[in-house]
């Protein structure tokens, strides 16, 4: 695959500094010239970014709880063994993989359904289009406190109001049903994320390409199926991807809703870390947790960046 | 893909576009920023007060023009935030030694600790230069509670007990009294009397929100009473005997017979709302709820003291208090202030100033003998002070216990064990495990936590 001229990344990232020397053969003079000016930036988000890193790799080695003065000694990989025997953590694990997958299908689903009728030549797309968006615009802790109190409050909530007649009312949805609560919100969230851009996708079909379809005798489900999902696939799979790397990362939902329970129910990676960090502060264990969940995190951002290359490769081939 | 016919550059830019601004919106939510506080102007002393944002310290800082009025020389910078963030902040400043904050408040659950790891200063010495100070005036449960080693290491800016709080007029239609000295069973049959589901009342409310300073709060002086204990004098846990049981199931089965629905949510203001609105006929909680009633529910309240079982003076103890940092190095400026705070004067000026009603209960005995804050206060403030007075933190339990606290256990571990033990109690509310179950997960946190202190 050939690689694009141009980077839309400023050349920090490694392979990107290298495209732009070697592809357009500047001088090394002209090469620094360019670099220059970004250099502040550059050292400031390493500073920014790596040194704290560079810590909590540290302390991850050390036995330290921050209630206890005395408590910091070297201890290896004993806060890494521990994590595999520790109940609190598996469970996030495998909260953290339910959370993710449930709101990544869902949201992806439901996206590409709002997406298609926006798609259409419907009446009122550009309300329409808006109001979907507004979900991902609330901020997440002020959305998920609109859903536990005037949604779901089971006194003077709207939802258990209207399904009273159903005999649903006065349902403690958040305490019968944690983990469905915040799949909900978090669906209710990131739709709206993967309508934009399925959409974009959408919208970059070639009309023409449809045009023949119909003419070729094909029906709405052929044509959806053979043209328009090959065609918004490397959409689906970007929104996928870059969905689960803030998907994974959930937190100010978790804590609004449910604050990780009841039980460990409903608490995923991060919240386990905020529990061991700032309830036990115990920051030894904590910086093990959290250099995993960065490993994690890594692992989905290098496909999530290999896809979203894939989508700009295309470009210059005209 | 490269067979595909793509549109105008122009478009497919635009949606370029569109996907990187998302991810650089993304990217800016997830840094959120947070700018530090001012500095003081030429020769004046700057003290940083971390506090807890409730009621009183509200009003706290819109007197500081007060004290500054009278001390030109200090100004002062009162940082608020909710519980749970100003617990984490003081303790992590603490806990370095940084010295941010000169000033904190803290509750009776820290001041022991940290006075032991000597990260709170030791305040006789300068209680001693005021003699107008009278420290003898506090409450005697909350002075012991802020005594460590026969020295105070913080001052109480606000008290609390736990009480039950009825509707009168509610339960007087079902031909109920209420004893001032009630216990748990005719707490839990008037309960159930008055609670009818279909007209939307429930008979009573209790905590079932998760966290140690929330349900498991109330659930402990349940215990307490019942006859259980967190530990042994060998530190071993003791949360699978029978008293525990059955106080756990009276809790739940209350709560599931005639409580509040959605019970697993419900915290102090969930309850306060609903006793309010009219839709509960009882409230066991803090005894500060009473301040706060509105319409029916402030004309029509009786008051009991907290309900018993096996013991005697079942309420539990909480103060807010300020102390100071060992690390500030502005400790005759921080003092002067917390003298002011805290000097029988204050809660005259608050009553003048603001009303007597939003006078801080539960610090000084002497406040209790002034007129206008018995008038504002009336049929809550003895129920308050005697509550208050009775609660021993020493002795919280029928058994012996090796710690002290009340409604939580006074050893560093207690933060994270209560908001584990209290999140296993929250499927029992929730029905979705078993009172067993959930006490023997507990009890196996619970002896984690007390292996550090077996000898």
């Amino acid at each position: 695959m050939k690689i694009a001229g141009r980077s839309i990344l400023p050349p920090v990232a490694g392979r990107g500094g290298e495209r732009v020397q070697t592809a357009a053969s500047v001088s090394r003079r002209e090469a620094w010239a360019r670099r220059l000016p970004l250099l502040p930036a550059f050292v400031y988000v390493f500073l920014v970014t790596q040194i704290p890193f560079a810590l909590t790799i540290y302390y991850s080695f050390f036995s330290w709880n921050l209630l206890k003065p005395g408590s910091f000694r070297f201890a290896g990989l004993q806060n890494y063994a521990s994590l595999l025997t520790d109940d609190l953590v598996r469970s996030a694990v495998l909260n953290t993989v339910v959370l993710t997958v449930c709101v990544i299908v869902i949201s992806v689903v439901l996206g590409l359904a709002v997406a298609m009728i926006l798609n259409s030549e419907v009446f009122g797309k550009g309300v329409m289009r808006t109001l979907m968006i507004a979900p991902f615009l609330i901020m997440p802790t002020a959305g998920a406190l609109i859903w536990k109190h005037t949604l779901l409050n089971p006194l003077y909530g709207l939802l258990p109001y209207f399904l009273t007649p159903l005999g649903l009312g006065r349902v403690d949805w958040i305490g019968r049903f944690p983990m469905v609560t915040v799949i909900a919100v978090e669906v209710w969230r990131w739709t709206p994320f993967m309508m934009l851009i399925i959409l974009a996708g959408l919208q970059s079909q070639n009309p023409e390409v449809l045009e023949a379809a119909r003419v070729d005798g094909a029906n709405a489900l052929q044509t959806f199926r053979r043209i328009t999902l090959p065609m918004v696939r490397p959409f689906i799979e970007l929104g996928a991807l870059l969905g689960s790397l803030f998907v994974v990362q959930t937190y100010d939902s978790i804590y609004m809703l449910t604050y990780g329970g009841p039980g460990t129910d409903t608490t995923n990676i991060p919240f386990a870390l905020y529990l061991v960090a700032f309830q036990g502060f115990n920051i030894g264990q904590a910086s093990a947790i959290g250099v995993v969940a960065v490993i994690i995190t890594i692992i989905v951002a290098t496909f999530a960046l290999r896809t979203f290359f894939t989508i700009f490769q295309v470009e210059p081939r005209r | 893909m490269s067979d595909r016919k793509l549109r105008p550059p122009d478009r497919n830019r635009m949606f370029a576009t569109t996907i990187l601004g998302l991810i650089v919106t993304l990217v800016g939510a997830a840094c959120s920023g947070g700018a530090g506080g001012g500095g003081g102007g030429a020769g004046t002393t700057t003290v940083t007060v971390g506090s807890v944002d409730n009621p009183s310290m509200t009003d706290l800082k819109k007197l500081v023009p007060d004290f500054q009025a009278a001390n030109p020389g200090i100004t002062v910078n009162i940082v608020t935030l909710p519980e749970d963030q100003i617990r984490q902040q003081v303790t992590q400043d603490v806990a370095t030694q940084s010295g941010r904050f000169d000033l904190f408040t803290i509750g009776t659950y820290e001041v022991p600790l940290w006075a032991k790891l000597g990260w709170v200063q030791d305040l006789a010495p300068y209680i001693a230069k005021d003699s107008s100070y009278a420290p003898d005036d506090f409450i005697p449960g909350v002075r012991s509670a802020l005594t460590y080693n026969n020295d105070l290491y913080a001052v109480p800016f606000y008290g609390e007990s736990s009480m039950l709080m009825y509707r009168k007029d509610l339960l007087s239609a079902k031909g109920i009294t209420m004893p001032d000295h009630p216990t748990w069973d005719q707490v839990a049959a008037a309960a159930k009397a008055v609670n009818n589901s279909s007209s939307g009342l429930n008979g009573i409310c209790l905590r079932g929100v998760p966290g140690w300073g929330e349900q498991l709060a109330p659930l402990d002086t349940v215990v307490n009473t019942f006859g259980g204990r967190w530990f042994d004098q060998n530190w071993t846990a003791q949360l699978t005997t029978p008293a525990w049981h059955d106080a756990l199931t009276f809790y739940t089965n209350l709560l599931k017979d005639a409580g509040e629905p959605g019970a697993g949510s419900a915290g102090f203001t969930e309850c306060l709302n609903a006793y309010n609105n009219g839709k509960v006929a009882m409230w066991y909680d803090a005894t500060v709820a009473a301040s706060f009633f509105t319409g029916a529910a402030a004309t029509n309240s009786g008051y009991a003291y907290a309900p018993t079982k096996v013991k005697d003076w079942s309420g539990w103890l909480w103060a807010w208090t300020l102390a100071m940092g060992s690390a500030s190095k502005k400790k005759d400026a921080a003092w002067t202030f917390m003298d002011w705070a805290t000097s029988k004067a204050y809660a005259r000026l608050v009553g003048t100033k603001l009303g007597w009603q939003r006078v801080a209960p539960g610090t000084r005995t002497s406040t209790y003998s002034i007129p206008e804050y018995q008038q504002a206060s009336a049929g809550f403030a003895q129920v308050t002070l005697d509550s208050i007075s009775h609660a021993d933190i020493t002795h919280p339990t029928v058994d012996p216990v090796p710690y002290i606290g009340i409604q939580y256990v006074d050893i560093t571990e207690f933060q994270q064990l209560g908001d584990q033990v209290s999140q296993e109690f929250a499927k029992v509310i929730a029905g979705t495990e078993s009172v067993d179950a959930a006490l023997q997960k507990a009890n196996a946190l619970a002896q984690t936590a007390g292996n550090a202190y077996k000898h």
